[in-house]
């Protein structure tokens, strides 16, 4: 057998940007300099374009008719799976189920998979860091089921402290739920090591991948991971697709979630069996045009070399927080090492939504606000910060824009 | 600069945000309220002392949050100081008609001049409800607030 390389052509950031139309557009007669996608990432054309031909030329419902169409968009929708697949290297196709977003692909795994075991006293451990998404559900399960949640804390620089999540996991732990990438900090977490430590006390680990499959390589069977969630729109795709990629055992034993179309084998008056996974939690029309949609994106950023991408926006977070160190009101959030290109800060005597506003009429677009992490928040005892997130297609012009901004910012609240 | 910007961030609403009037806690107020905007994480608390005569005998303000926020609710508990409860509910219409940008007819001349240096909030939609979220929160404490 002869080993073989496919060789992708070198990452050309400029060429990348050029293939985003929005970025092009200008706000309040300024160029547009978008830093906000951490929250939502611009769509290239190629995603855009395949959209509305599929929806042009293939489209129709999935899974139900024999017609021509129905035909063809199921194939899609079904490479669109294996498309995910491939981007997760996942073992088999089954294990992807398509969900509304990052958001339902936690929630399916507290309904389906830990609500039905979990007794009073059982526990989950989470971070500090996690996203209100992979808070929430988990408190759902807290409220009424009686369980446990067990909070690990990160350092100062935002690392997570693995020694504590590790002593954190105990007999009653049920599951550990941890971001792959922090969305506030930036922060990366150690997956392997986390799998491998609660693995070594027979705890399944669930990862929140919304940010982390965006800017890392993701090999689901490398980590030996059992949950991996992610969500289509910071994914170059379109909003209102994600999915959840969970370990075929588990899977096999997990109840529906919701009820409806195309999730069943069989029903009658006062008998239901379900369909296998991944079907069996695909109840009703799922969103076809964005799972399509969502498998284009995929296949565009593959083929894009990922190293070099992941290098671009390292240079950039290095560079950005390289800047802003010359402004000594200015405190940032979240040094770890290895961190993903997210940058949170805090400003002396001007508050987020005001530094915001202003950046915004100088055309950058950042966040402002808890970025749906009150916990991280009071970790940190800050109200709110200002974020400025990276993709693969911003450049230095637009940390240049980001500091001139900031500059100007302390100019009009401080004279 | 844009002037929108500097409408907004004029000098006597940052002199608000930086030297807030009447602020802190109330020993003995008849009226309390807070006010969140869960979206922004701004915070207010108002105090009141309603007199027997109907009128605001007192208030006071605590909180947290950004420039528009505070500065909006250290004008407002000035404005509000002493006048009766039909007067302040009359404020209060012209004010948000302001913020929207609307006119404010039932305003005197005086009030619609101190009341105009938050209307340049009207250019930005988004921090409007930062604007607002005192004047909800006095109305509040007025109606539901009696401690
Ligand atoms: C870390 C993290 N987890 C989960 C989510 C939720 O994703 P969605 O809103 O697409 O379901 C987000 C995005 O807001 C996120 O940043």
């Amino acid at each position: 057998m002869t080993a073989q390389t496919t060789i992708k052509p070198a990452f050309d950031a400029e060429a990348a940007r050029a293939q985003f139309p929005i970025l092009s557009r200008t706000v309040y007669g300024k160029p547009l300099v978008y830093l906000d996608s951490g929250a939502s990432a611009q769509k290239p054309a190629v995603v855009l374009d395949a959209m509305r031909d599929f929806a042009q030329t293939d489209y129709s419902n999935v899974h139900r008719g024999v017609h021509f169409l129905s035909a063809a968009a199921t194939d899609a929708y079904e490479a669109a799976r294996r498309t995910v697949q491939k981007f997760l290297n996942a073992a088999r196709e089954d294990e992807i189920v398509f969900t509304k977003g990052g958001t339902e692909a936690i929630n399916l795994v507290a309904y389906s998979y830990l609500m039905p075991t979990i007794q009073p006293g059982d526990e989950i451990v989470l971070s500090v860091m996690e996203h209100h998404s992979n808070i929430v559900p988990w408190h759902f399960l807290r409220e009424r089921c009686g369980a446990v949640l067990r909070w690990v804390d990160v350092d100062d620089d935002g690392s997570l402290d693995v020694a504590a999540l590790d002593a954190a996991i105990g007999p009653k732990t049920k599951l550990v739920a941890i971001t792959h990438m922090s969305n506030v900090l930036g922060t990366v977490t150690p997956l392997k090591d986390i799998v491998a430590r609660a693995h070594a006390k027979g705890v399944p680990v669930l990862a929140d991948g919304c940010q982390g499959a965006v800017h890392e390589i993701v090999d689901v069977q490398a980590l030996d991971i059992d949950f991996y969630c992610l969500t289509g729109h910071k994914l170059y795709g379109p909003t209102g697709i994600g999915a959840l990629y969970a370990r075929r055992a588990h899977l096999k034993g997990m109840r529906p979630f919701n009820g409806g179309g195309e999730m069943i084998r069989e029903v009658s008056r006062d008998r239901i069996t379900y369909a296998d996974p991944p079907a069996r939690f695909e109840a009703g029309t799922p969103p076809i045009i964005e799972a399509a949609g969502l498998g284009v994106a995929l296949e565009w950023l593959v083929g894009l070399d990922r190293a070099a991408v992941a290098a671009h926006e390292h240079d950039l977070i290095a560079y950005a927080r390289q800047q802003v160190s010359q402004f000594n009101w200015l405190k940032v959030i979240g040094d770890a090492p290895g961190k993903g290109a997210i940058l949170s800060f805090e400003a002396d005597g001007m508050h987020a939504h005001d530094l915001a506003t202003i950046l915004d009429r100088e055309g950058v677009a950042v966040r402002a606000g808890h970025h749906c992490a009150q916990v991280l928040m009071e970790r940190f005892d800050v109200a709110s910060t200002t974020r400025a997130s990276f993709a693969l297609y911003n450049n230095r012009a637009d940390v240049d824009a980001l500091v001139a901004g900031l500059a100007k910012a302390r100019e009009v609240l401080h004279g | 600069m844009d002037n929108a910007l500097r409408e907004l961030y004029q000098e006597v609403i940052l002199d608000h945000s930086r030297h807030p009037r009447h602020y802190g806690a109330m020993e003995g107020a008849s009226h309390k309220a807070d006010g969140y905007n869960p979206l922004c994480g701004d915070r207010v608390t108002i105090y009141l002392k309603l007199g027997d005569d109907g009128r605001v005998a007192d208030i006071a303000f605590e909180g947290k949050g950004c420039a528009i926020s505070q500065a909006s609710a250290s004008m407002m508990t000035d404005l509000l100081k002493g006048r009766t409860r039909e007067d302040a509910e009359k404020l209060m219409e012209g004010f948000l008609h302001l913020v929207k940008g609307e006119d404010a007819p039932g305003l005197s001349d005086d009030d619609r001049e101190t009341l105009e240096v938050m209307g340049g909030i009207s250019e930005f939609p988004m921090r409007v409800k930062c604007a607002t979220l005192a004047w909800h929160t006095y109305k509040n404490a007025v109606e539901e607030g009696a401690t």
